[in-house]
């Protein structure tokens, strides 16, 4: 999908903050992704125009980032931590418990994600960039059926808090 | 009993509440030594930065007086960049930083970039800190309406502007050229170096890299005086660091120290020692990119002193990530698990990298699974060799950047420290006795 009037406005600010813009790349993919829920073909060419190279360019660039979703996921994105700190502190024990229970919820998807930096609140994972430490399976399980229900307000896909005009997607 | 000494953390101790807004920031005395080096000359801030002895605190330790003039003088614009991409495992330090205290980073940036004659500097923010992010944005915001940023800075007829550029997810982004290249909107694939980003960084020009703990002390050393900066630590260790605890620790966290303490009174006085009154069988010292040490006396008792450490144990302080494993810990599945990393994060420029940490978590896999052959352990020495030849502290590498040499380090340690308890466990398996077919 292109970029909503509000959106485009957003995004020639992002690109008039840089000296070149071939730098908005990152931001503007970021913005695309939160308003869409992932990053599509469409989105990565219509980057390409705004900054003024070719599509094959932007896809080569996005490509490279595990933060952007090339394909669908759910509008709930728990990342679980289970580097070497969470490891010894029951990472994988959250993880293998919230792949079970959600695996085939299209709401939710979980993904086993690097280091954090929440060591000290390990083990940790993020939804939707959100942190939460200090889980067991049961707490990181209620947490996100907390978000669920909307007893806790997620923030868009890419992390940017709830106000990113997202066509009411959240 | 010893203490923390908090110099970089005292005012998110003192305004714990709302260190991140200007009104607690201002109230725990933040902005204060811009009334002095806005008055000073930029040579002069760099001579006081050089006076205080203050090395990087993202893992390398180089001088950063130093590197400020390594700028080329006719040369201009002039960038400043603030790494904020904080990945090394185990490291939680600058998420803090940003969260809790963004004017602080945000007052050491402007006399960081009056020192060296910049009027736009970006702060590459690891994609996943939004809380971070959040905080950031409007501390600038805030920063600008009081004059603190934009144009005329407090009247002095300097200018600058901060741009917060968010990364998305790849740990290589941290080295430095990598962090350009994903700031020009590329792939974040190191360069090679000569040229160094102080000559030619981003656009091609002039480029100053520094971590966001190392700028947020700036300030500090501007109030304090070099001179008197540099009476704490020890030898060409000074000052203060953040080290982030974790793992089996009672207490885990983020804990300000004076340089030449040693690991055993931050490990047992400040993190609270070892989880059910266990013992250290080994930790990591200075991120996942360090060799290990032991829980040995020599070990435990050796000084927070980058140089010393380095000398004696080969092992670096690198980003102040120090892990710590109890005796119940098999050391195979951290090694397996720091490999799974580094294959995971090789951005795949060079070959020995990115074929060879591909390896290495194959074959640790299968050994800290109950799948390994005996001589597995040497095989990966070898192929360690082929990334790091020699093996040694400080690394030499067949890479352009050190992440490659990095994921040779768990092996090597494993290799000096349980040699023995690693080839039993890899004897006898399914796999040699063909149980396994």
């Amino acid at each position: 999908m292109t970029f909503t009037p509000e959106n485009l406005a957003t995004a020639r600010e992002i690109i008039a903050q840089y000296p070149k813009t071939k730098s908005a790349i990152l931001p503007l993919a970021h913005l695309a992704q939160d308003q869409d829920g992932w990053l599509t073909t469409e989105a990565m060419e219509e980057i390409a125009g705004l900054v003024g190279v070719e599509p094959a360019e932007v896809q080569g660039t996005c490509s490279f980032y595990t933060m952007f979703k090339r394909d669908p996921v759910g509008k709930l994105l728990v990342s679980v931590c289970t580097n070497v700190t969470c490891l010894v502190t029951g990472g994988p024990e959250v993880l293998e418990h919230l792949q079970a229970k959600y695996l085939t919820d299209g709401e939710v998807t979980i993904e086993e994600v690097e280091c954090l930096a929440a060591c000290g609140g390990a083990p940790a994972m993020q939804v939707n960039y959100e942190f939460h430490e200090h889980l067991t399976p049961e707490s990181a399980d209620a947490l996100v059926e907390q978000y669920k229900s909307g007893a806790l307000q997620a923030r868009t896909i890419s992390g940017a808090p709830v106000p990113v005009d997202t066509k009411g997607r959240l | 009993m010893v203490a923390e000494t908090r110099i970089i953390t005292k005012r998110m101790h003192e305004r714990a509440d709302d260190s991140w807004t200007m009104e607690g920031a201002l109230a725990a005395g933040a902005y204060q030594s811009l009334d002095k080096s806005l008055k000073m000359t930029p040579a002069a801030i760099r001579d006081e930065v050089s006076a205080a002895g203050l090395r990087g605190r993202g893992g390398a330790g180089f001088p950063t007086g130093v590197k400020w003039g390594f700028i080329p003088e006719h040369l201009a614009p002039r960038y400043l960049v603030i790494n904020a991409d904080e990945g090394e495992p185990s490291t939680f330090k600058d998420r803090m930083l940003v969260e809790r205290d963004p004017h602080q980073l945000i007052e050491g940036i402007i006399t960081a970039a009056f020192a060296i004659d910049c009027h736009l500097t970006f702060i590459y923010l690891r994609g996943e800190f939004a809380l971070g992010y959040d905080r950031l944005m409007q501390a600038i915001k805030d920063a600008k309406a009081k004059g603190y940023l934009g144009k005329n800075i407090l009247g002095t007829g300097f200018d600058l502007e901060i741009v917060v550029h968010r990364g998305a997810g790849a740990y290589i982004c941290g080295e430095e050229t990598a962090l350009i290249e994903s700031l020009e909107g590329e792939r974040g694939m190191p360069r090679l170096r000569p040229p160094f980003p102080a000559i030619a960084g981003v656009y091609a020009k002039p480029t100053i890299v520094n971590n966001v703990e190392t700028i947020s002390t700036v300030p500090h050393i501007i109030s304090m005086g070099g001179a008197e900066y540099a009476k704490l630590g020890v030898n060409k260790s000074t000052g203060t660091r953040l080290f982030s605890v974790s793992g089996h620790v009672n207490k885990p966290g983020n804990y300000e120290v004076e340089l030449g303490m040693t690991f055993r009174q931050l490990i047992d006085d400040l993190a609270g020692g070892v989880r059910n009154n266990g013992s250290v069988k080994f930790f990591i010292p200075g991120g996942a990119s360090s060799q290990w040490l032991t829980g040995s006396d020599e070990h435990l008792d050796a000084p927070l002193d980058m140089d010393f450490v380095q000398q004696t144990f080969g092992v670096m302080l690198g980003s102040g990530a120090v892990m710590v494993y109890d005796q119940t810990t098999n050391p195979v599945l951290v090694a397996w698990r720091l490999a799974k990393f580094f294959a995971h994060e090789s951005c795949g420029k060079c070959t020995p990298c990115r074929e060879g940490t591909g390896w290495l978590e194959k074959v640790l896999y299968r050994m800290s699974h109950g799948l390994g052959r005996p001589e597995d352990l040497d095989m990966l020495l070898d192929v360690g060799d082929n990334i790091s030849p020699g093996l040694n502290a400080p690394f030499s590498q067949t890479t352009i950047c050190p992440l490659g040499p990095s994921s040779v380090s768990a092996v090597v340690s494993l290799n000096n420290f349980f040699r023995d308890e690693v080839i039993a466990m890899c004897t006898n398996t399914p796999e040699t006795t063909g149980a396994a077919l």
